[in-house]
C-alpha cells in the first residue's frame, strides 16, 4: 500500500506542472538552479517559503529498484539567511516504503556583497535512518553496497549527523558555476566523512519573455559529485562518483520542473540515478509587505 | 559531544561574519566604470513589458505594485534618488542587492533582465 502511494506522489509530482501550465494566471522566473546536489549562492527571497520535491530512483546491482523522495520546506529568514526543513522517505521494491528521517539546515552568506567568488556556509543537522537514499551528497565511502540492503534491517540504524558545507559560487556571464565541500560526521563517535559537488549551469535564454516552453525559460547544466572518504581513509578508494546533466524548466505559478539523469564513474558508484524535482514557491508567506528583514 | 560544539561553533562563526559585514549600498559607492554604464535595452518596448513581468514577480511583493514602498524599511522606487541615478547605478544595485537590509541580490538573474528592470524602473519615474 506504502509503496503504491509513494508512487502516485512521485507520478503527481510530474503531472502537477502541466496542470499549472494550464491553470496558472502569470508567469514566474524562479531563480533557484536546476542542481539536486550542488548548491549555489542563491538563497531564498527573505519571507518566501519554497516548497519542493527531490525524487532519487535507482537499482542497486543485487538490490531492488527504489524511489527515495525529500520534501523541502525553505524560507528565506533574511536576505543572508535560509532555513530548510528536509522530511526524507523512500519506497523499496518487494521491501517497504519507511520514512527515513528529517534534516534541518541553515544557509548563511558569508559576505554582504557580491565578489567573483561567493561563500555561503552551510550547516545541517540531521536525524535519519541507515534507510536513507535520498543522496542529497555523497561522502565518505557511500556505495551502491549501502544502497542494497534491505531496509528492514538498515532502518533499525539511527544516525544523528552534523554536516558542514563550505559553498563557493560565481555568476559570471550568466553562467553559475558552484563548488562545494563537504564534511559530515556522524555524532556517534564515527570519523568526519567528506566529498565535494561541482556544478555549472546558465539560462538558454536571458531575456524575459511570456512563454512556457521557450529557451528563456530553461536552464541546462552538469553537476559532478563524490566522496573523498574519511579520515581514517581519507582516498578515492572505494569511492562513488556521479556526473549528472541537468535541466530546469521554469513554470507558470512560481514553480520549477528539474530532471537529471546521473552517471556512475566508479565500481561503487550506482550505473545509473534518476532525478526528478518539482518546487513551488510562496511568497511573502506569513508576513505583510514590508516585513521581509 | 564534540561533534554538536563543532556544528554550534560553525553556526557562530557565520553570525558573527554577517553581523560584521559591510552596510547599505549608496550611489557613491559604485565603482566609476559601472556608474558610466548605458542600458543597452532602453527604448526598447519587449524589454519593458519584461522588466514589468519581473518586477511584478520578485520586486513588487516588498516595494508594492505601485513600487510606493512601505514608508519604513522598503523604499518607494517612484522617487528622486532612482530618478538621478544612472542606468549602471541601478544594475549594479540590483547586483549587489543589499542583503543586510533585506534587499537580495539578483546577480542570479540574467544580466538582460537586470537590465530589463532598469529600464522599468525609468519608466516608472515622473
Amino acid at each position: 500500500m506504502y509503496l503504491t502511494l509513494l508512487s502516485r506522489v512521485l507520478r503527481l509530482s510530474t503531472f502537477l506542472p502541466f496542470l499549472l501550465v494550464c491553470t496558472a494566471p502569470h508567469f514566474s522566473q524562479a531563480q533557484d538552479k536546476p542542481y539536486f546536489v550542488t548548491y549555489s549562492q542563491d538563497l531564498e527571497e527573505p519571507g518566501n517559503l519554497e516548497i519542493e520535491t527531490k525524487s532519487a530512483i535507482g537499482r542497486p546491482p543485487g538490490g531492488n529498484r527504489y524511489g527515495a523522495l525529500s520534501t523541502e520546506l525553505e524560507y528565506g529568514a533574511t536576505a543572508w539567511w535560509t532555513t530548510e526543513l528536509y522530511l526524507d522517505g523512500q519506497a523499496t521494491a518487494r521491501e517497504s516504503t519507511i520514512p527515513t528521517g528529517v534534516r534541518w539546515e541553515n544557509r548563511f552568506r558569508v559576505l554582504m556583497k557580491e565578489h567573483i567568488v561567493n561563500p555561503v556556509l552551510y550547516v545541517e543537522f540531521e536525524n535519519i535512518t541507515g534507510a536513507d537514499k535520498t543522496m542529497l551528497e555523497v561522502v565518505g565511502h557511500d556505495g551502491q553496497a549501502d544502497l542494497a540492503e534491505d531496509n528492514a534491517d538498515t532502518r533499525q540504524e539511527h544516525k544523528h549527523e552534523g554536516e558542514l558545507k563550505l559553498i563557493l559560487s560565481s555568476n559570471v556571464r550568466d553562467w553559475n558555476f558552484s563548488e562545494n565541500f563537504i564534511a559530515e560526521k556522524n555524532l556517534g563517535h564515527e570519523p568526519w566523512e567528506f566529498g565535494y559537488a561541482v556544478a555549472a549551469s546558465r539560462p538558454l535564454g536571458t531575456t524575459y519573455r511570456n512563454c512556457t516552453f521557450c529557451a528563456e525559460k530553461l536552464t541546462v547544466g552538469a553537476e559532478v559529485y563524490g566522496g573523498f572518504g574519511d579520515t581514517s581513509n581519507l582516498s578515492l578508494h572505494d569511492t562513488s562518483h556521479y556526473i549528472a546533466p541537468v535541466v530546469g524548466w521554469n513554470l507558470p505559478g512560481r514553480s520549477r520542473l528539474t530532471f537529471s539523469p546521473g552517471f556512475g564513474l566508479t565500481r561503487s558508484s550506482l550505473n545509473r540515478v534518476y532525478r526528478v524535482g518539482f518546487a513551488v514557491e510562496i511568497p511573502q508567506f506569513g508576513r505583510r509587505r514590508g516585513d521581509a528583514r | 559531544m564534540r561533534g554538536v560544539s563543532m556544528v554550534l561553533s560553525g553556526l557562530a562563526l557565520a553570525v558573527t561574519l554577517t553581523a560584521g559585514a559591510t552596510e547599505g549600498m549608496r550611489w557613491d559607492k559604485v565603482p566609476a566604470k559601472d556608474h558610466a554604464r548605458t542600458n543597452p535595452l532602453a527604448g526598447n518596448p519587449k524589454a519593458l513589458e519584461g522588466g514589468a513581468a519581473i518586477y511584478k514577480d520578485h520586486c513588487a511583493q516588498c516595494h508594492g505594485a505601485d513600487a510606493m514602498g512601505d514608508g519604513k524599511k522598503k523604499p518607494a522606487l517612484e522617487s528622486a534618488e532612482i530618478k538621478n541615478a544612472t542606468d549602471g547605478d541601478l544594475e549594479w544595485f540590483l547586483r549587489q542587492g543589499d542583503l543586510r537590509g533585506g534587499m537580495p541580490s539578483w546577480s542570479s538573474l540574467p544580466q538582460a533582465q537586470r537590465w530589463q528592470v532598469v529600464a522599468y524602473l525609468r519608466s516608472i519615474q515622473h
